[in-house]
């Protein structure tokens, strides 16, 4: 068997240290998610905004946790194409049915 | 001449890890995050499913009737600090430090097993004012996404238990610290889908 190719991981993963300052970052961006909650005159654009905050992260866990940002391409297309099909049927279904008075269902 | 015997040279440290595909990549890392992506797919799916229902419910209670953001806000947390603790657990064992691997092994599972129960606690109060499977879509789309998602908590704690019984047995070595990553890239993922479940969800007003 002739020897594989080097790995394309990259050792360069942060430290324990990073690791808590993002998990500092994460919970202070769920209290203010929680915060925003109870201030009525946020309430028009809440939406956009929770779903920016938690885009933010779950950017930071697949990106510095599961260490995406490090490893092979590969992964992160792997995971991206699971994660832009559901996102694409979810745009097609709301677009169908989400808009759309059911009736008594 | 006189031929001067020397020991022979030292084997390299066997890696047991190293069974690559052709992109020289290992095949089990290879195969979860394949897996991670059909499960995002999956996940999707439930999730539009509430989506789509939403604010079309027909009777009470509705979901939003009888959610309790604050306790389901630390709930949240739990699982959040879980995540950390699962990437110290394998940056312990990248080391060579089986002790603290087994420390945050051991809290990785009990964060977990805390949301579990909270959602336990959090479901038998929502089915006590009246919220099942049953009574409206709203409630049927909620417990199914909710429902699979502590499903997949509770196989992960499974596995980190099992984890934490072989780091204990001194099985778990830095040489073969991928079982710990590749666990650690399913747990991840569970509490990521949680975030996206808490926003998307609790969060977002009808």
């Amino acid at each position: 068997m002739s020897a594989h190719a080097p790995s394309h991981e990259v050792e360069h993963h942060p430290g324990p240290k990073q690791y808590i300052a993002i998990a500092v970052v994460l919970t202070a961006i769920t209290a203010i998610e929680v915060a925003v909650y109870y201030v009525p005159a946020i309430r028009p654009v809440l939406p956009p905004l929770l779903i920016a905050l938690s885009a933010v992260k779950f950017s930071l866990v697949v990106m510095f946790y599961m260490h995406l940002k490090f490893d092979s391409p590969l992964f992160t297309w792997m995971f991206v194409f699971g994660l832009t099909a559901a996102g694409f049927t979810a745009v097609g279904f709301l677009a169908l049915f989400g808009f759309v008075h059911m009736g008594a269902l | 001449m006189q031929h001067v015997a020397t020991a022979p040279p030292a084997a390299p440290p066997m890696h047991v890890e190293e069974h690559t595909t052709t992109t020289g990549l290992n095949n089990r890392k290879v195969l979860m995050w394949a897996f991670l992506g059909s499960d995002c797919m999956f996940f999707g799916a439930l999730i539009i499913g509430f989506l789509v229902y939403r604010g079309k419910w027909i009777g009470h209670p509705t979901p939003h009737d009888v959610f309790d953001i604050p306790y389901t806000s630390v709930s949240a947390f739990a699982l959040l600090m879980s995540s950390l603790a699962m990437v110290l657990a394998l940056a312990a064992i990248q080391r060579g430090d089986v002790k603290r691997l087994i420390i945050w092994l051991a809290t990785t599972s009990g964060l977990g097993l805390v949301f579990i129960g909270g959602q336990i606690y959090e479901f038998t109060t929502m089915a006590a004012h009246g919220l099942n499977l049953s009574v409206n879509t709203g409630g049927t789309t909620f417990f199914v996404l909710t429902g699979f998602h502590g499903t997949h908590v509770t196989l992960g704690i499974i596995w980190l238990l099992s984890l934490l019984a072989l780091a204990a047995q001194g099985k778990i070595k830095q040489g073969n610290s991928l079982s710990v990553e590749i666990a650690g890239l399913y747990w991840h993922f569970v509490d990521i889908v949680w975030i996206i479940i808490f926003t998307v969800v609790y969060l977002i007003p009808v």
